[in-house]
C-alpha cells in the first residue's frame, strides 16, 4: 500500500462521497488562507512596510555580507561548542556507567544539574561574572562555555541512553572474552552506541545552533545581533521587521537542512536494521517512538 | 548567600511568574499541538501542507528570533501586546510545534485496524480523530509530552529579553541592584532546580497513571 509522502493519512483510500467532502474543505481552506495573506499584505502596506525604502537594503551587497558574516559567526560558535559538547558528553556518559560508585554519583549530579538549567541563565552568569574575575577571554568563549556546559550534559544523557539501549549480552560477551571495563567500552559498547545516536546528535546540533542566538546578551556578533543592528540603522530606513524576516529565513534554511539530514540518517538506520533490534515488535515500535522523541523534542 | 535570603520574597514572585508563564503557555502549546497534529494527518491536502509548514518554520527558527519578531517586528504593523502576553503567545506557538510532532508520533502508534473499523461504522474523519485516535495517541506519548513541559520551564527564561520579570529576570534585577552576581544567580539556579525536579516528579506520577505502552 502506498502512503502519501506528507505523512500517514488515517485509514484507507477515500470513497467518492468523502472525496467530494475533502475537495470542498480544501477549497474553503485555500480561500481562507488567501484572505489571510491578503489581510497581511494590506496591513504591511498601510503601515508603510512595503515601500522601496524599507527593502532597498536587501539588494545591497555590503549589507548582505554583514549578515552573512553574522551567520558565519553563528556557525563558528556552534561548531566549536558542538565538538566540545561531544567530548564532555562522552566523558559524562562514561562516568555514569563507570564501575566506581562515586564517579557515577558525580556524573549524575553534573548531568542533572546542567540539564535543569536554562541555557540563558548559564550564559548570563558567565557573561556577568567572568569579566569581573579577570578571566581574559572574549564573548566567543563565554558563549562556547555556556553552550558546552548545557549541551554536554544533554548529550551525556543521550549517550547514556544509547549505551543502555545495547543488549546486555554485548557487555557480557566482552567480559566472557576477558576484556577489561575500558576495553569493553572502547571496542564494543561505544562504537555501537555512537552509531545509534548519530541522528540524535545531528538534531542536537540544530538545537545548539538555535541556542547560539542567546549570545545576543553577551554581546556576541552573531546573526541575530547583526540583524537587529541592521534593523535599527537610520541610513537604511530602520528595516526592523524586514531584517528579522531575513534572519529567521537564514536560520530556517540552515536548520531545515540539518533536520533533513538527521531524519534521513534515522530512516537509513532503521531500514538497514542497525537501530534498536529487540525481538518484540511492540518494544521495537516503542523504541522507534522513543528515538523519534529523542530526535525531536527538547525544544530548547 | 545573605543576599538571596534577604530577597526570598523577590525570588518567590519570580518563580510564581515563571510557573504561571509555563502553565498557561503549556496549555496553549497543547491546544496548538493537537490542532497541528490533526492537520498533519487529515485527508485535506492544504491542511496537511499548513501543518507541515508551521512545524518546519517554528521548529527551525530560534525562540529568541520569534520573540523579537512578535515584540519588535509586529509593532511596525500596529500589532502590540504587553510583554507577558507576548511571552505566552510566542512560547505557546513555539512549543505547540513540538507538541504537534510528539502527538503525531503518538498517532502513528494507534492500530490502523481500529481506524478502518471506525470508518466502516460510518464515523467521519473528525469523529475518528477526536473520539478514537487522539485519546489513545496522547496516552502513548505521556513521557515526551512531559519533556516538552520541562523544556518550557527553561525556555520561559527567554522572556527576560522582553523585560518580563520571571525568575531569571528577578536574578538579573537583583544583580544590578546589589552587584553580587554569583550568589544572586545561584539563587535563581536553585529555583529552576526546584521547578525542574518537582515537575519531573509530578510527571513521573502522571506517567504511571496514564501511560499506555503499545
Amino acid at each position: 500500500m502506498k502512503r502519501s509522502s506528507s505523512g500517514p493519512v488515517l485509514g484507507d483510500d477515500l470513497g467518492p462521497r468523502a472525496q467530494r467532502m475533502v475537495n470542498i474543505v480544501s477549497a474553503v481552506v485555500v480561500l481562507l488562507l488567501a484572505a489571510l495573506v491578503w489581510i497581511g499584505v494590506q496591513r504591511l502596506r498601510s503601515n508603510g512596510q512595503l515601500t522601496a525604502d524599507k527593502w532597498r537594503w536587501s539588494t545591497n551587497l555590503r549589507v548582505q555580507r554583514f549578515l552573512l558574516v553574522g551567520l558565519l559567526n553563528t556557525v563558528k560558535v556552534a561548531v566549536v561548542a558542538m565538538v566540545l559538547s561531544l567530548a564532555v558528553g562522552a566523558l559524562l556518559a562514561l562516568g555514569r556507567v563507570a564501575p566506581q560508585r562515586p564517579v557515577r554519583f558525580v556524573a549524575t549530579v553534573v548531568i542533572e544539574f546542567f540539564r535543569a538549567m536554562p541555557l540563558l541563565l548559564l550564559i548570563l552568569f558567565i557573561g556577568l561574572t567572568f569579566p569581573t574575575h579577570h578571566l581574559p577571554v572574549g564573548a566567543f568563549w563565554y558563549l562556547v562555555i555556556g553552550l558546552t556546559a548545557y549541551n554536554g550534559a544533554v548529550l551525556g544523557e543521550v549517550f547514556r541512553a544509547g549505551i543502555a539501549s545495547l543488549d546486555r549480552g554485548q557487555t557480557e560477551a566482552a567480559q566472557a572474552l576477558g576484556m577489561r571495563w575500558w576495553q569493553t567500552m572502547r571496542l564494543v559498547v561505544v562504537p555501537q552506541a555512537l552509531r545509534r545516536m548519530v541522528p540524535a546528535i545531528v538534531s542536537q546540533l540544530v538545537t545548539l545552533l538555535k541556542d547560539t542566538s542567546l549570545g545576543y546578551v553577551l554581546p556576541y556578533e552573531e546573526l541575530l545581533r547583526r540583524g537587529r543592528e541592521l534593523g535599527q540603522d537610520f541610513t537604511l530606513h530602520q528595516p526592523a521587521l524586514q531584517s528579522l524576516i531575513e534572519v529567521a529565513a537564514l536560520y530556517a534554511i540552515v536548520n531545515f537542512t540539518l533536520s533533513r539530514i538527521a531524519r534521513r540518517l534515522e530512516l537509513h538506520q532503521r531500514r538497514s536494521g542497525r537501530g534498536a533490534a529487540p525481538a518484540v515488535t511492540g518494544a521495537l515500535e516503542m523504541a522507534a517512538l522513543d528515538a523519534q522523541a529523542r530526535t525531536m523534542p527538547d525544544p530548547t | 548567600m545573605n543576599i538571596v535570603l534577604s530577597h526570598l520574597g523577590d525570588y518567590a514572585h519570580g518563580m510564581e511568574q515563571t510557573v504561571v508563564l509555563t502553565l498557561v503557555s503549556y496549555l496553549g502549546a497543547f491546544v496548538i499541538g493537537l490542532a497541528v497534529a490533526s492537520c498533519r494527518v487529515s485527508p485535506v491536502p492544504p491542511l496537511r501542507a499548513i501543518g507541515t509548514l508551521y512545524v518546519d518554520i517554528v521548529r527551525n527558527v530560534p525562540l529568541l528570533v520569534q520573540f523579537f519578531i512578535f515584540f519588535f517586528g509586529l509593532t511596525k504593523v500596529g500589532i502590540q501586546f504587553a510583554p507577558f502576553t507576548t511571552a505566552i503567545i510566542v512560547l505557546s506557538m513555539y512549543h505547540g510545534a513540538f507538541v504537534g510532532e510528539v502527538v503525531r508520533a503518538g498517532i502513528n502508534t494507534v492500530d490502523k485496524g481500529q481506524i478502518d473499523a471506525a470508518r466502516a461504522l460510518g464515523f467521519t474523519f473528525p469523529a475518528v480523530l477526536v473520539q478514537l485516535v487522539l485519546p489513545q495517541a496522547i496516552r502513548s506519548v505521556v513521557q515526551p509530552l512531559g519533556n516538552v513541559f520541562i523544556a518550557l520551564i527553561k525556555n520561559s527564561s527567554v522572556a527576560y529579553f522582553i523585560s518580563v520579570v520571571e525568575l531569571l529576570g528577578t536574578a538579573d534585577r537583583l544583580n544590578t541592584e546589589t552587584a553580587q552576581g554569583i550568589p544572586v544567580f545561584i539563587g535563581a539556579a536553585v529555583g529552576y532546580l526546584i521547578l525542574a525536579l518537582s515537575s519531573a516528579y509530578v510527571l513521573r506520577q502522571m506517567e504511571k497513571r496514564l501511560a499506555v505502552v503499545r
